[in-house]
């Protein structure tokens, strides 16, 4: 395993950031008392989970776009379905405790007047198929949309524009009450997990340890995929997909499993995004946020794995600090942040970096 | 409209009537029966009220109308001193009433010293009824057909046979019409069996909203032969009804399509023409609607129609210039990057959006729609067009041709599509691409604005409301097939239609979703639309 991360220094670097986060962080938030200036509150604890999910997600799309060169607007999608599937098991275990304390069906559908739970609710208080609906669900979307359009050879702005089209429609499905996702409103409210009350610390730690080991595990997966000949042929893909199809390799076959684990992973970081931040609504189905995390990637740098959960770790700061401390200039900043990146660092901060240290070793 | 200007067009209309009255010396009215029927106005019960308005009604008076409407308008009094009836609103002139009468005027100094006519529900509809009746026989045709259309349904024996006289030597066809489905529709419940025969057979193919409830009565009717016609009359009509919710489906569809056609236009030429994927297209839009408010707002506040009509060339002229400083700012340093260009574009709306909110709010405005478009053509009884729709759906094929004539017609369209088609080639042809490239970009977000415009009209115009159709948009050239304005125009046309013929079996939202689902199934067969470009453009 570490024999793959030979070479790759952003990726340790990484690694290393990350497994020392998760040793500090809860030490910090558990043992410093709140009175010292070093305590980290539960608060911040959460936000930097949230962070990891979303570092998690970043590192999906870069690996289907900085490897395979298609640029999906519709990695949210994936996202929120994991993100569903998550709520789903939390929603179940509410039970009684409810508004309207029905052991059997959630809030929203006792107020829309459902007798019993739909089928596709059933299973979803067991944790293990929870767990294997959250890669199972996006997993399926990715391949049958991924099979569709590979096989038929839609390519660039059209594929583009058809994942956004993706994303668009399940964003007007789940807004509708009749799908039985809680329509508008999502799923929220939730109290517990595995028996682990939400609301405290120790299952916020837990938690945020959780989306650590999930970014470190993702992002050796990712490399190890990079790293295989299947990853070589998926970049030869990304460079001239025709020349790849003429020497014999199935370019279909190639994108549709590296697209599909990426919906997988995806859907792992909403799984792990829901319980954190408590809310899961059709919001997230919204083509903003998909193109939003290509620029977390873009900013980071594109085709680096580690540049993607840097830019989605950094960009999500600016936005936490800014939506908190000037409101009206975030859009600007980040719509000035897209033009920028675009025109003047089409690698990123990593490719920045790079150069400085070329230049520095010239 | 406002009570206070029916208030005063109703003063107005008395005083021609008074005028009228005044010159008027064949006086051929019953008079001794409108005084009677005054007196029973005046009356405290309810149905010796009703008396006298039906007295007034039947004396033939010039003055009746006008006596009726006031008591319908709550507007009739009687002074308390020495009881004579008077026209009196506090609204319009509370200094004054009009003796009913006599027509004279009189000064009110306390409004206590009146006491108002009183009515009760049922009185009202008896009222109304009688207003129909007077109004039958007014000189003006639309107020003929608004009296038959009010008493259709609630008429009495008697009043049938002084209909029935009435639509023999009525000059107008429409009004004739109403007139007989009223005596038909009374017909139907007659004792004699050939008239009702007869009444069935003349009411083959009436989509009058009474006829279809009576005639279905009668399908339960005790003569078999009856109720087999009533059957085969009503299938017609039910036929012919549907056969119109069909037709006015397909100019809903027309309406959406011509939105989605205009939104999607000035996408066209950026997108298929110039392989630019902007996605601030929707800003432009949005720019467009809010030079529309601003004009309307700020700078000519009295009058909506000019300054819509103004707000088009302004529109184009400000979106354009928005999309020369875009193209010469950003998207010139990213030709052949289409990737890249979309995220810079995509920034470029958060900005624009933001700008918007910034200096607007981020509430939404609504522009107001001059009178000329507001209101609607009534087919029929089922089928009524309203305007601003038609206006959009012309609009729309105007700004689609005018397109077209640049783009074919004239140098400017020569040298686009010269550099579209070999940049190299225009070029060493003597073509200053770079130059071309700003004016289609600006020529594309023009028509963007012109768009705007447009959906002033028809929705509110706030920070989102590009968004919401940027999608669509792209759907829309995709589906069509990249730089072919046609297949834009059929396209969005088809789509429309599609959207509205599926609302109503699946719900708006579901309907969306679905041809979403479709144009996503559609690419994979066919990657390059419905009319792919041929030839050697088709390789780049």
């Amino acid at each position: 395993m570490f024999r793959m991360l030979r070479g790759d220094y952003g990726g340790q670097i990484l690694i290393a950031l990350v497994v020392l986060a998760c040793a500090i962080v809860p030490y910090l938030n558990l043992y410093v008392p709140p009175s010292s200036p070093f305590h980290l509150s539960t608060f911040t604890v959460t936000l930097l989970g949230k962070y990891l999910t979303y570092a998690l997600l970043a590192l999906s799309v870069d690996l289907v776009w900085g490897y395979l060169g298609i640029l999906s607007l519709g990695h949210g999608a994936f996202f929120a379905l994991g993100g569903y599937a998550m709520g789903m098991y939390l929603m179940h275990q509410i039970g009684d405790r409810g508004v309207y304390g029905n052991p059997d069906l959630p809030d929203f559908m006792v107020f829309l007047n459902w007798d019993q739970i739909p089928w596709f609710w059933q299973g979803f208080d067991m944790f293990w198929f929870a767990m294997i609906m959250v890669m199972f669900v996006p997993g399926v979307l990715a391949y049958v949309f991924g099979w569709l359009a590979f096989r038929s050879r839609v390519t660039g702005v059209y594929l583009s524009i058809i994942t956004q089209a993706l994303t668009y429609a399940l964003l007007l499905a789940f807004f509708r009450n009749e799908m039985g996702f809680g329509g508008n409103n999502g799923l929220t409210d939730f109290k517990d997990i595995l028996g682990f009350n939400l609301q405290s610390d120790e299952t916020r730690i837990g938690l945020f340890v959780a989306s650590g080991i999930a970014l470190i595990l993702g992002y050796l997966s990712c490399r190890a995929i990079v790293a295989s000949r299947l990853g070589r042929v998926a970049v030869a893909i990304r460079d001239s997909e025709d020349r790849v199809r003429f020497i014999g390799y199935r370019v279909d076959k190639v994108k549709l499993a590296i697209f599909t684990f990426s919906a997988v992973l995806a859907g792992i970081a909403g799984a792990l995004y829901v319980p954190q931040v408590g809310i899961i609504n059709p919001g997230e189905f919204s083509p903003l946020n998909s193109i939003e995390l290509v620029v977390w990637v873009a900013v980071g740098g594109r085709g680096t794995l580690y540049g993607a959960a840097l830019g989605a770790i950094l960009v999500n700061y600016a936005k936490t600090y800014l939506t908190g401390a000037l409101p009206e200039v975030w859009l600007f900043a980040l719509g000035g942040l897209f033009v920028f990146v675009t025109l003047y660092m089409p690698k990123g901060i990593v490719g920045l970096m790079r150069r400085r240290q070329k230049e520095i070793g010239a | 409209m406002r009570p206070t200007s029916i208030a005063i067009r109703h003063w107005v209309f008395a005083f021609i009537l008074s005028l009228i009255a005044g010159f008027s010396t064949a006086v051929h009215a019953d008079e001794a029966i409108f005084q009677g029927g005054i007196e029973n106005l005046l009356a405290k019960s309810f149905n010796d009220k009703t008396q006298g308005a039906q007295q007034i009604a039947e004396s033939g008076d010039d003055r009746a109308e006008q006596i009726l409407k006031a008591l319908l308008d709550r507007q009739l009094f009687s002074t308390k001193s020495d009881k004579t009836l008077v026209f009196f609103d506090k609204d319009t002139d509370a200094t004054q009433a009009k003796q009913v009468v006599s027509g004279e005027i009189l000064p009110v100094t306390d409004v206590k010293s009146l006491q108002r006519i009183r009515t009760n529900n049922k009185m009202r509809g008896v009222i109304k009824r009688l207003i129909a009746n007077i109004q039958l026989s007014n000189p003006d045709p639309v107020k003929r057909l608004a009296a038959v259309k009010e008493i259709m349904g609630k008429v009495t024996s008697d009043q049938i046979d002084a209909v029935k006289t009435l639509s023999e030597s009525e000059p107008n066809a429409e009004v004739k019409r109403e007139m007989e489905t009223l005596v038909q529709l009374s017909e139907l419940q007659s004792s004699d069996e050939d008239v009702v025969k007869a009444a069935i057979i003349g009411l083959k193919g009436n989509m009058n909203q009474q006829v279809r409830p009576k005639l279905e009565d009668l399908l339960t009717s005790e003569s078999a032969e009856i109720a087999a016609s009533a059957k085969t009359t009503l299938e017609a009509i039910n036929k012919k009804v549907t056969w119109y919710g069909h037709l006015e489906t397909l100019f809903f569809g027309l309406s959406l399509g011509s939105v989605l056609v205009l939104a999607a236009i000035g996408l066209a030429i950026t997108f298929g023409v110039m392989g630019v994927i902007n996605m601030a297209h929707g800003e432009l839009i949005m720019i467009g609607a809010y030079t529309t408010y601003t004009i309307q707002h700020y700078i000519m506040p009295n009058y909506p129609g000019v300054s819509l009509i103004l707000s088009i060339p302004a529109a184009f002229v400000v979106a354009g210039l928005v999309g020369i400083i875009i193209e010469k700012t950003v998207i010139r340093h990213l030709y052949g990057r289409p990737l890249e260009t979309l995220l810079a574009t995509f920034g470029i709306s958060l900005i624009l959006q933001q700008a918007v909110r910034s200096i607007f709010s981020p509430l939404n405005r609504s522009v107001e729609t001059p009178e000329w478009m507001s209101g609607s053509i009534q087919i029929n009884e089922v089928l009524s067009l309203t305007l601003n729709r038609l206006y959009v759906i012309a609009f729309c094929l105007v700004v689609f041709a005018a397109l077209f004539i640049v783009l074919k017609k004239t140098s400017l369209g020569l040298q686009v599509r010269a550099v579209s088609q070999n940049r190299g080639m225009a070029r060493a042809m003597g073509v200053k691409a770079s130059k071309v490239d700003a004016m289609t970009f600006g020529l594309g977000a023009g028509i963007a604005g012109i768009a705007g415009v447009a959906l002033s009209q028809l929705t509110n115009v706030g920070p989102n409301l590009g968004q919401s159709y940027i999608i669509d948009s792209f759907m829309v050239v995709v589906f069509g097939g990249v730089g072919n304005l046609w297949g834009t125009l059929i396209s969005g046309f088809s789509l429309g239609i599609a959207n509205k013929f599926m609302e109503p079996y699946a719900g708006a939202v579901l309907a969306k979703i679905l041809v979403l689902v479709f144009i996503i199934l559609f690419i994979q067969k066919r990657p390059r639309g419905l009319f792919p470009q041929k030839g050697r453009a088709a390789d780049s």
